[in-house]
């Protein structure tokens, strides 16, 4: 369960890095599972086929998630010209099993803000090299889905 | 006073579920052969080959260097400092 603004936020940086893949977290408080403040990282291999956080970005970004008690609920990425699922890299180096896996895809023209088709925005488990994607449901927001089971 | 190990999640296996260890050593090299002793298995997860090198894909940093521009597992520590491992963020 996503709220319909960090999928935005997700999409728009994803065009905005294209051709290059972009990279990123969703942190939330820690075992809440609730994906609540968006965080952008430069993908320092600034590649159109991989993806990594820069070393001191990574350093950063992991203190201050201590600090919040929070933890990175959504690890995202972009793939450029392939479909939003976890390449065979993406499985190796996953290295986060308690994190939601977020793919999306720009290619066939879905980088460009004038597209409107549906851009593919899909979720995966990354566990000891075993994928399982899972459903995407979008919310308005977490609040309004407060009490349901 | 030891040294601290700040170990990340996916490592917490080989630790009871604890955040941190402690150890000792001159170098990082000895510091994790030495942590290794208390908490088998965590070396090969850091370090891999003959001569042994930091996982390409694993971030070590002593007092928040990254130990690939201070001389990696020849890095020296000492009582007092504070050994993070995070893995890297990647992936094709």
């Amino acid at each position: 369960m996503i709220e319909k603004a960090t999928v935005d936020a997700i999409v728009a940086h994803a065009r905005r890095d294209h051709p290059d893949e972009a990279c990123g977290v969703v942190a939330g408080a820690e075992g809440s599972d609730r994906a609540t403040r968006f965080v952008p990282m430069l993908n320092a291999a600034m590649s159109p086929t991989f993806y990594e956080f820069d070393s001191g970005d990574l350093l950063r970004l992991y203190k201050e998630l201590d600090e919040r008690d929070e933890e990175p609920v959504v690890i995202y990425h972009s793939h450029t010209a392939t479909e939003a699922y976890p390449s065979r890299t993406d499985i190796n180096l996953a290295q986060e099993p308690g994190a939601h896996y977020v793919l999306v895809s720009t290619r066939d023209g879905a980088d460009s803000p004038a597209y409107d088709g549906p851009v593919e925005f899909r979720s995966y488990r990354i566990v000891d090299g075993e994928v399982t994607e899972e459903e995407v449901r979008v919310v308005g927001s977490y609040e309004e889905t407060e009490g349901e089971h | 006073m030891a040294i601290e190990l700040r170990v990340p999640t996916i490592l917490r296996t080989y630790t009871g579920g604890a955040k941190a260890v402690s150890g000792d050593g001159v170098n990082l090299a000895e510091f994790i052969d030495n942590v290794n002793g208390t908490h088998p298995g965590l070396k090969e997860r850091i370090v891999e080959g003959e001569p042994e090198e930091l996982r390409r894909f694993v971030n070590v940093y002593v007092n928040d260097e990254d130990v690939r521009f201070t001389g990696g597992l020849k890095t020296e520590v000492k009582d007092g400092d504070v050994v993070v491992v995070l893995p890297a963020v990647a992936g094709g």
